[in-house]
């Protein structure tokens, strides 16, 4: 119960600190509206991102199409509200597995120490020696491409850094005298960890998390971009870009909306991350 | 020096063997059959089976883990399965490409990215600096396969001014090396920008100010040389990001590099491919991380010294016990 | 008065944060006389770091800000100097000691080159001069020129301190500001330290500001004592004056917190209450919500400059002029 209330007068002052940053508040609202589009875009789109017209192929924007149209004759901005389920969700999901991993590794490294650290940290050494990229390439490549597989791909591919914050904060936090008090009142390892260490983490790990989020839809994109991630006709943007690629020399603004819709949620993430970033340390802000 | 290079090359090694070994952990834990792949849906069952035996498919893990490596050790990196030419000469032919393409990306990225740091964390909150840290944040949050795209568009269709792909030419190496240095130079430049904040906070700087040192001065020989520590640090990750991110722009402006290679072989399956390509990738980037943490070292008298102490064996305690003589002489 | 070598008029500095403004330094007057040692007494907090970067003219920008004041070094406003003309007096004329030896050396430049660069930037010699000269002053202050190229990291804190005089020293400067320069040494260090200082301002004749809160310091190092608080100098006056007839109800608190060994009082009595907050300071007398004599008055009238007695001079409206 008190550490509820602790976490929660922290979770305020976060917000409080966060408020004052207006960048970062704008990046929230973005945020927060890309979500809303992905979970109702049903609602929203004004056209099945399928829904085909020969008569309309590559047509110029109009009252009914108000983006255009796609070479198949799709109505684009249907096409790319679908699009965002698929890649907020590359990112929100490959980097949940990402975190999960990370933070699971990265703390019983960082607690148990001795060889179990040892043994975590030349793992993760052997992972980072290959560039993150080409992993998640690899991956998604060996497993065949589908969603599913290249969110898996991108969530593998993150897993170091978010091991590594955690078993730095975790190193910070093992000494301290409130750990000392949880053992001594025969506290298990395990209620430990997730009742002391990890929220004592949680500052680094939310700024990783929200930076974490846009580095993956930007992967993912490439990685639809490429042919390795979600599959036509699913609309995703990288693979939208993709599309749109045959008919650059014509049509090039057909490139232009799926590449400003991934730019905008990576930049979103990336400025609430450094608000985050900030709020979290103050020390930091120059 | 020498010692310490040494030493991070013989813990190069295992990392390497571990490298070969997860990439065929996982080609070997997902569906799919090599031989199946080269003889294609209409081969007998007894044909695959022959292949299997005859590409040794069929021995257990350990057993083909340890060929693998020998064969590596005696340069033999496998067959392509598709060309069926040795792997290792296919890509000594692409090798110099993507050495090329991300030398001079990263190349690109530095030359811009330090100036622009420095620019910015000089006039701390002017419009200036909030002008560059604004560019940086777009560039670094550009997917940069898009950007390429964009590029090739206006400069290659547009205007005409450079080709849109092969680099047979030197202009052909223009767009993709920018392409490429764009992201990272605005991270390069985001880097640089919050160490020489940090480090223009120190006492050691107001010592410089108070010696009645130019700004100038006081920012290129105090400030610049301790905040380009730890940037050295990250452009060993921008070099790796580079690697990774090749394996795109080589496929769309046509260069035929090792990543275009790669990418061929991972959409054929072409297994010997994607094993020592990746293997090799991966040297290359651990080279580049030895080369940078030596630079390091010899920028950083605290590290170098350390190895040099190394070698004298007791040299911090020697320093200390030569202090304590010199406060009881004085 | 020509004798002064420095004189501070009304000055004034405030920092300004996003969402705070802090009155640092307000409204303060100082000489320095030729040669004389004045020690700046005060908490953590009461403006006397401020006092000395403002001299120097190296206050944090953009977040100081000067309000008002003038700062006359040989009748000249330096203030008013140019940022070029103020480089060649600052490190030259006037060189500062900061506080803290582990941080105050570059880390990756050796300890002889930073010192020479001083010297070399304000005498027109050769850089094998300059270094011979940094090895003369490495030698002065007890460390031997076999150092000249090591690293501050293979320093102890006492031998970076030694390292940070010298350098301060290197031009021979008029004036020499030392900001608690003993504070982050052990306290043998300390003595060595400041035996060392004092024979070298004897030697070279240089007058010094020593800011500290250690009153054995000040008894035993100065000729003259500021006592700040709050940004302000409450008292003023000779070593001798101050700690023989302490006026002001704070410096009395000071020393009353000090234990003594001709005392038979059992418990020390420290100051009351908190330094006031600088961004929200008490109206009238800052010290009076703290002080065991305040009256009503206090709360509401800001107490003005008196002088007890010659060149000691309280900022108190129950002192009594020319008194004692």
């Amino acid at each position: 119960m008190k550490i509820k209330s602790r976490k929660k007068s922290r979770l305020h002052e976060i917000w409080q600190q966060l408020k004052k940053n207006r960048l970062a508040v704008v990046a929230l609202f973005i945020i927060i509206l890309l979500i809303l589009v992905a979970l109702f875009a049903s609602f929203i789109a004004p056209y099945p991102y399928s829904q085909q017209n020969a008569k309309l192929s590559n047509a110029p924007p109009s009252a009914e199409h108000l983006l255009g149209n796609d070479k198949l004759g799709r109505d684009i901005l249907s096409r790319l509200i679908y699009g965002s389920q698929q890649s907020l969700s590359m990112g929100v999901i490959a980097v949940a597995i990402a975190a999960t991993l990370g933070i699971l590794l990265g703390a019983v490294a960082g607690y148990f120490g001795g060889w179990v650290d040892s043994l975590c940290m030349r793992l993760l050494d052997i992972y980072q020696a290959i560039p993150m990229f080409l992993l998640s390439v690899a991956l998604a490549a060996i497993m065949g491409p589908s969603l599913r597989n290249a969110i898996i791909a991108l969530g593998i591919g993150t897993v170091p850094g978010f091991a590594r914050i955690m078993r730095a904060s975790v190193l910070t936090v093992r000494e301290k005298e409130y750990i000392e008090a949880a053992r001594a009142i025969n506290a298990g390892n395990g209620r430990i960890i997730v009742k002391h260490i990890i929220p004592n983490a949680i500052g680094p790990l939310i700024v990783q998390i929200t930076m974490g989020i846009g580095g993956c839809v930007l992967a993912g994109s490439a990685l639809s971009f490429i042919g390795l991630g979600v599959q036509p006709p699913i609309p995703e943007w990288g693979a939208l870009i993709s599309d749109a690629r045959s008919v650059m020399r014509q049509y090039p603004t057909q490139a232009l909306y799926p590449g400003i819709c991934v730019m905008v949620s990576v930049l979103a993430c990336n400025l609430l991350g450094d608000g985050l970033r900030d709020a979290l340390d103050p020390r930091l802000k120059n | 020096m020498a010692r310490y290079i040494g030493k991070r090359l013989l813990l190069l090694i295992p990392v390497l063997l571990g490298i070969a070994l997860v990439v065929m952990i996982i080609i070997d834990i997902t569906p799919g059959d090599p031989a199946r792949m080269m003889l294609g849906a209409q081969a007998t069952q007894e044909q695959v089976d022959a292949l299997r035996d005859q590409l040794g498919l069929n021995d257990p893990l350990p057993v083909r883990y340890v060929r693998y490596i020998w064969n590596v050790v005696r340069g033999d990196f496998g067959t392509s399965l598709m060309s069926k030419r040795p792997v290792i000469s296919e890509m000594m032919e692409r090798f110099p490409y993507t050495v090329k393409l991300v030398t001079l990306g990263t190349a690109f990225s530095i030359l811009i990215g330090i100036p622009l740091g420095i620019f910015a964390a000089t006039h701390q909150r002017t419009w200036k600096d909030n002008t560059v840290i604004f560019i940086s944040l777009i560039a670094a949050s550009m997917p940069s396969f898009w950007f390429a795209l964009l590029l090739i568009r206006f400069f290659g269709v547009k205007l005409r001014w450079l080709p849109i792909s092969g680099v047979e030419t030197w202009q052909g190496w223009v767009l993709p090396c920018a392409a490429m240095a764009l992201g990272l130079a605005a991270l390069i430049a985001r880097q640089v920008r919050s160490d020489m904040l940090e480090v223009i906070r120190q006492d050691y700087i107001t010592t410089a100010r108070a010696k009645g040192l130019s700004e100038g001065k006081v920012i290129y020989r105090h400030a610049l040389k301790n905040a380009m520590i730890p940037v050295i640090m990250v452009i060993g990750g921008i070099f790796g990001s580079s690697l990774g991110g090749s394996l795109i722009t080589e496929v769309i402006y046509s260069i035929p590099g090792l990543g275009q290679y790669i990418m061929t072989g991972l959409n054929n399956r072409d297994y010997p491919i994607i094993q020592s390509g990746i293997l090799i990738i991966s040297t290359m980037f651990a080279v580049i991380i030895l080369i940078v943490d030596v630079v390091f070292a010899l920028v950083d008298p605290r590290i170098r010294l350390q190895y040099a102490r190394k070698r004298k064996g007791k040299g911090e305690k020697q320093s200390e016990d030569k202090e304590s003589k010199e406060v009881a002489a004085s | 008065m020509a004798d002064n070598l420095l004189e501070i008029r009304n000055l004034a500095v405030e920092y300004h944060t996003d969402d705070a403004q802090i009155y640092a330094v307000n409204n303060i007057n100082l000489t320095v006389r030729q040669g004389e040692t004045i020690g700046i007494v005060g908490e953590t907090g009461a403006g006397k770091t401020t006092i000395a970067k403002s001299i120097m003219r190296i206050l944090p920008n953009p977040q100081a800000k000067l309000i008002s004041g003038e700062i006359f070094y040989r009748d000249e406003n330096i203030l008013k100097l140019s940022e070029k003309e103020m480089r060649r007096i600052r490190g030259n004329k006037i060189a500062m000691i900061f506080q803290d030896p582990m941080t105050a050396l570059n880390p990756i430049e050796k300890v002889g080159f930073q010192i020479a660069e001083t010297i070399k930037l304000h005498n027109k010699i050769s850089s094998v001069e300059a270094e011979k000269r940094a090895c003369d002053m490495l030698e002065m202050v007890g460390i031997p020129m076999e150092r000249f190229s090591e690293y501050p990291h293979q320093f102890s804190g006492g031998m970076k301190q030694r390292v940070v005089i010298a350098m301060a020293l290197a031009c021979n400067p008029e004036l020499l500001l030392a900001d608690e320069p003993t504070t982050a040494l052990d306290v043998t260090i300390q003595a060595q330290v400041l035996d060392m200082m004092r024979s070298l301002k004897e030697k070279l004749n240089t007058s010094v500001v020593l800011i500290t809160h250690d009153l054995g310091i000040v008894a035993d190092f100065c000729d003259t004592v500021a006592v700040t608080y709050a940004g302000e100098i409450v008292e003023r006056g000779t070593v001798e004056q101050l700690f023989d007839n302490p006026s002001h109800p704070y410096t009395l608190g000071l020393f009353g917190s000090l234990p003594r060994l001709d005392s038979t009082e059992r418990r020390l009595k420290p100051v009351r209450g908190l330094m006031p907050d600088p961004t929200n300071l008490p109206s009238g007398c800052r010290f009076h919500d703290r002080c065991p004599d305040a009256t009503d008055k206090c709360a509401e009238v800001a107490p003005e400059d008196v002088e007890v007695a010659p060149g000691h001079i309280v900022k108190c409206i129950n002192a009594v002029g020319g008194a004692v």
